[in-house]
């Protein structure tokens, strides 16, 4: 049996690019740009999963996370996208 | 004939549906917990609305890996009448039994108010006693209703004949005004290919009597009425 490390996964969702994003819209309307900061054009929100995934390495936790977040419907794939980031091993 | 309405956690129009099914549509009906699914004696399911597992991740998803789930799958391939108000109709899109996605609303605020939805299409299960074009009073309460399906995709609904009901105004404009949510073409239910299986946003159930409605509306019924038409000449 190989030795089973923990892994921190971070799995960002978030709508396409396509997608209108209201509540990102709305901090850089109302909050940002009303607030005077006129450096950012552009927010978009997420909402972001922090796992800790078992695995033999990072790759497959990886691997792991990414089959789960399709095969359960983690994120929408007609609407959204996620992006899944190994951070390194959980403490 | 009876009629099943599917109960998760946190779901609470489940026995206005009941009692409208029972004593004013006057049919047989039960509550079903999801997880004891005995969809085997039922004619028909109804899933609710409410906040299904408080609408984590988003809402419906979580419900549409339920064991209920299953046996709902089965009804609707085999043709049988599939009926998702609300929060049901976010779990009949999160389940892939039908197309697109529910957002949430454009105004990010929860929407509870009294609408006009038209019927586009009186070929489903749900709309057989409706005339086509007809303009229904029905309140929507939610905060993640807005209907949304890339291009191709909508198109197909539409060669299809898929989409069911519309926001509209009184007098049956698809107008921006009319649109509570942001929906995509003012859509406001579906169904599938088939047109057993339909989802729509506005509540029927709290459109059903008199006495709940500042129209005295009963517009929600035919629906109702459209399903034991369908399974009585079925």
């Amino acid at each position: 049996m190989p030795v089973l490390n923990k892994y921190t996964v971070n799995v960002a969702i978030e709508n396409k690019p396509s997608i209108r994003d209201p509540e990102g819209e709305t901090i850089l309307r109302d909050l940002m740009i009303k607030n005077g900061v006129t450096q950012v054009r552009k927010v978009r929100t997420a909402k972001l999963l922090e796992l800790e995934v078992e695995a033999k390495d990072e790759a497959q936790a990886k691997t792991i996370t990414e089959k789960m977040c399709s095969d359960l419907r983690i994120f929408n794939p007609v609407v959204s996208l996620c992006k899944i980031t190994v951070t390194g091993e959980a403490k | 004939m009876k009629v099943a309405i599917a109960v998760f956690p946190g779901s609470n129009c489940d026995r206005d549906t009941l009692h409208v099914l029972r004593n004013v549509v006057k049919t047989d009906a039960d509550l079903l917990w999801h997880r004891e699914p005995d969809l085997d004696r039922y004619d028909a399911v109804i899933l609710p609305g409410g906040f299904s597992y408080g609408d984590y991740l988003r809402a419906g998803v979580i419900g549409a890996f339920s064991p209920i789930l299953k046996q709902v799958r089965e009804m609707a391939r085999e043709g049988k009448p599939v009926l998702g108000i609300c929060n049901g109709f976010q779990i009949l899109v999160e389940s892939g039994l039908l197309p697109g996605a529910l957002m949430t609303n454009l105004s990010l605020k929860f929407i509870c108010k009294w609408t006009t939805v038209k019927v586009e299409s009186s070929r489903t299960t749900f709309t057989g006693l409706f005339e086509e074009g007809a303009l229904l009073n029905m309140p929507v309460a939610h905060q993640q209703g807005r209907f949304f399906i890339d291009e191709k995709e909508l198109k197909r609904l539409v060669d299809n004949d898929q989409i069911v009901f519309s926001y509209s105004d009184a007098a049956g404009r698809k107008s921006e005004e009319a649109n509570p949510n942001g929906s995509l073409a003012n859509i406001a239910g579906i169904c599938n290919r088939e047109g057993n299986v339909v989802g729509l946003m506005p509540h029927p159930e709290r459109a059903s009597e008199p006495i709940l409605s500042p129209f005295q509306s009963q517009d929600g019924l035919l629906i109702f009425r459209s399903m034991l038409n369908h399974l009585k000449n079925a």
